[in-house]
């Protein structure tokens, strides 16, 4: 029987995973697997850091929903790649990473680029793999993309010593998968079903609270049918931006720290939270003993560890978020909707008298939130929106109308700055006929600029947006609110580096805008150019703060709408 | 900070114990023992840990998740057998030799090795009975003392109120 080695089994059983693109970087360890890819049809991008190759698998697998692929040798290519796995654990993004490894026989013996990669990953993955037989190799890579897109997805990392790469095997179709352990509940049990429409039934003040749930099981569809048979608001947390569309009269938009008024007081309001693919972070809870305090709660997650975690729900419910709405939509059986008008009423007058502001004046300096409408205006609502964290990613989210899912990629479970460039290159290397515009902060942007290069050389023509205030925007904002104004180590000056210039020597056009007038013919000139990377750099306020904003630990009864507001 | 007992089935891995332990280190819960061992079928062992934690509601969801953990019970001591090896070294001149032996017969210890200074007993059973004879014989000096970690299964009569996790 002929054999192949463990590094074509590897390409071999990424192909029969229908994988498209790899993010990598090569190096001494994983060199032999870097040979069969050059014969497969699979496409290597080449990042410029292992950390950057990990956020554009993220970005990949954000924009299309399929896993996303990244590769790298050992030791410091490795330890690069934990941060990317640890933002996708968090924010249950399907990846699947394949790291070298030194030969069998050195590993543990501080050989040249060794590093325990799979202890080291070990709670920054869903699952790990350290493979010592060859023979293994088939099933494994069957079995970390089977557990990377499903249940909850997340992050499955796979060591190859580089000695199994090299060793003969004999090819075998990967076997049936054998997880005795591992059996994600998809459908939700019908008694909570059942349960969970008596309550929607007697609610007065009911919210749809959704997340980043809804758009991994793809129940957008579901869910939009579900708000309206049952006429309820929803809320749509960070991570579960164009669930439903901001557009639609029943859409409030973001809850949370830096949500809007009428969201987040709907949910301090309601008498029922109907939860879905949502954990309810801090983020978005406040102090979880003031939280949404008349509320009785049904929670349904794929993830039963996310259920009872922060409040205990009168109805939990275990499954996919889609098969939970279509089960909850067989047993909603009535013909005329709920009067709703009294609830509805009050909530579309918190939208009228309590609307996101901003002060643009036309000889003042740029105010960020205009650049996003701007953008919006201009570019449109098809376009897909990558951020970082930050100011800049809490403004987007706010500005931004989200008209469906997979429109909207940022980092925000672990809040990793530089995750806007090289998420932007995944997504444009998997949605390559979608505009793809990044908006990062200048502090983010510094973090991650080199795949930039990457970008130009693998002909991948993001547009990237620098909200350039010239600091941590955010670390400042809370130190102005929080630590009296005592600004310390949060000064990056607007004028080094000069964007532009670094824009085009990494192969990109390098724009700016420095006055409101120039805002939106910068945006025009940016959108004209599709055959390079396009860079524009806003010169923004740099005294602008996020409102509406609960203070961390603190009750979302206490928004402050405005500097104004202050206490 | 309580004792919880948890039997925990898991595939017969490598890794898959440090996969347990560091999830329980996250939670800063101090394991007080730890027994590991194959089970009936080959591919599974069964992990018995005895932790110290406030409750355990949230890890033993955690512990679930892990892709080579199959089973979690949470054994309630009144509902359950436990049972403790240990080996115990206590100083014996000659002249307290045989009343330590007595205490040895009463507690069913076996003595293994008897030399000119000491005797070493093992000793097996619910762990109560044997933390009462450590302290019968602290006051004669212990040299050595190595226990097993606890085992523990549910009693058959009961075991259906044990609430197992899927």
């Amino acid at each position: 029987m002929s054999t192949i080695t463990g590094a074509q089994a590897l390409i071999k059983a990424l192909e029969h995973e229908g994988v498209e693109i790899v993010f990598g970087v090569p190096g001494g360890a994983i060199l032999p697997a870097y040979d069969p890819i050059l014969d497969s049809p699979i496409r290597h991008i080449l990042a410029r850091h292992e950390q950057g190759a990990g956020h554009m698998a993220e970005g990949y697998a954000w924009a299309t929903g399929r896993v996303g692929v990244t590769m790298v040798t050992s030791g410091p290519a490795a330890t690069n790649l934990v941060t990317p796995l640890a933002d996708a654990l968090v924010d249950s993004v399907p990846m699947v990473a394949i790291t070298g490894q030194v030969p069998t026989h050195a590993v543990g013996n501080d050989a040249f680029q060794e590093a325990y990669t799979t202890g080291i990953t070990m709670p920054a993955t869903k699952h790990n793999y350290f493979v010592t037989d060859p023979r293994e190799i088939p099933d494994v890579i069957h079995e970390a993309f089977h557990i990377a897109a499903t249940g909850r997805p997340g992050p499955v990392l796979v060591d190859l010593p580089k000695d199994v790469l090299n060793a003969e095997l004999v090819w075998h179709q990967p076997a049936q998968l054998n997880l005795p352990g591992y059996k994600p509940t998809v459908d939700a049990h019908p008694r909570p079903i059942k349960d969970a429409i008596r309550l929607i039934e007697a609610a007065q003040r009911p919210v749809l609270y959704v997340g980043g749930g809804i758009i991994k099981a793809g129940a957008h569809e579901e869910l939009l049918r579900f708000a309206e048979a049952t006429q309820i608001p929803v809320v749509t947390t960070l991570m579960g931006r164009g669930a439903i569309s901001d557009l639609h009269p029943l859409a409030l938009g973001m809850p949370g720290m830096h949500g809007n008024y009428t969201a987040v007081t709907a949910m301090q309001k309601s008498d029922l939270l109907v939860s879905i693919g949502v954990r309810f972070d801090d983020r978005v809870t406040g102090d979880p003993a003031t939280f949404a305090p008349h509320a009785k709660v049904i929670h349904a997650d794929v993830d039963p560890a996310e259920i009872g975690k922060v409040r205990v729900p009168e109805i939990p419910i275990v499954g996919d978020a889609r098969r939970v709405l279509q089960q909850l939509l067989e047993k909603w059986d009535h013909q005329t909707t709920p009067d709703r008008k009294k609830w509805l009423d009050t909530v579309h007058g918190w939208q009228r008298d309590y609307p996101l502001h901003y002060d643009q004046q036309p000889d003042g300096p740029i105010k960020p939130q205009y650049v996003i409408e701007e953008l919006y205006r201009l570019a449109g609502p098809d376009t897909i929106v990558v951020s970082g964290v930050g100011q800049h990613q809490m403004w987007a989210s706010q500005y931004w109308k989200f008209t469906e899912p997979r429109k909207w990629i940022n980092s925000g479970g672990l809040g990793t700055m530089g995750f806007a460039v090289p998420a932007a290159v995944g997504a444009k290397a998997g949605r390559p006929d979608d505009l793809v515009y990044a908006i990062d902060g200048d502090g983010c942007f510094q973090m991650t600029p080199q795949e930039l290069i990457t970008a130009s050389v693998e002909r991948i023509p993001i547009k990237v947006a620098i909200l350039n205030n010239g600091a941590h925007g955010m670390v400042k904002q809370w130190q102005n609110l929080f630590y009296g104004g005592r600004l310390s180590a949060v000064d990056l000056g607007r004028d080094v580096p000069n964007y532009v210039m670094l824009a085009e020597a990494m192969g990109c056009v390098g724009l700016r805008a420095e006055t409101p007038d120039e805002v939106g013919p910068t945006i025009e000139k940016s959108l004209a150019i599709d055959d390079r990377p396009v860079v524009v750099e806003f010169v923004t306020d740099t005294e602008e703060m996020v409102f509406p904003m609960v203070p961390a630990g603190g009750s979302n009864d206490d928004i402050i709408l405005s500097r104004e507001d202050l206490p | 900070m309580s004792q919880h007992t948890l039997s925990v089935l898991v595939e017969n891995k490598p890794s898959v114990l440090a996969r347990v332990s560091s999830l329980l280190a996250r939670r800063g819960f101090n394991i007080h023992s730890m027994a590991v061992g194959p089970t009936a079928d080959e591919g599974m062992s069964r992990m018995t840990i005895v932790v110290d934690a406030p409750e355990l509601e949230q890890v033993k969801k955690q512990l679930h998740k892990l892709v080579n953990v199959v089973r979690i019970m949470e054994l309630d001591p009144a509902e359950s057998l436990e049972r403790e090896v240990m080996l115990i070294r206590v100083a014996a001149t000659p002249g307290k030799r045989g009343e330590i032996l007595e205490i040895g017969t009463i507690f069913k210890a076996t003595a293994i090795d008897v030399g000119s200074t000491s005797i070493a007993f093992t000793v097996d059973g619910e762990p109560r009975k044997i933390n009462d004879f450590v302290e019968l014989v602290r006051p004669y000096g212990i040299v050595e003392l190595v226990k097993s970690g606890r085992v523990a299964m549910a009693r058959d009569v009961r075991s259906r109120k044990l609430k197992a996790i899927r």
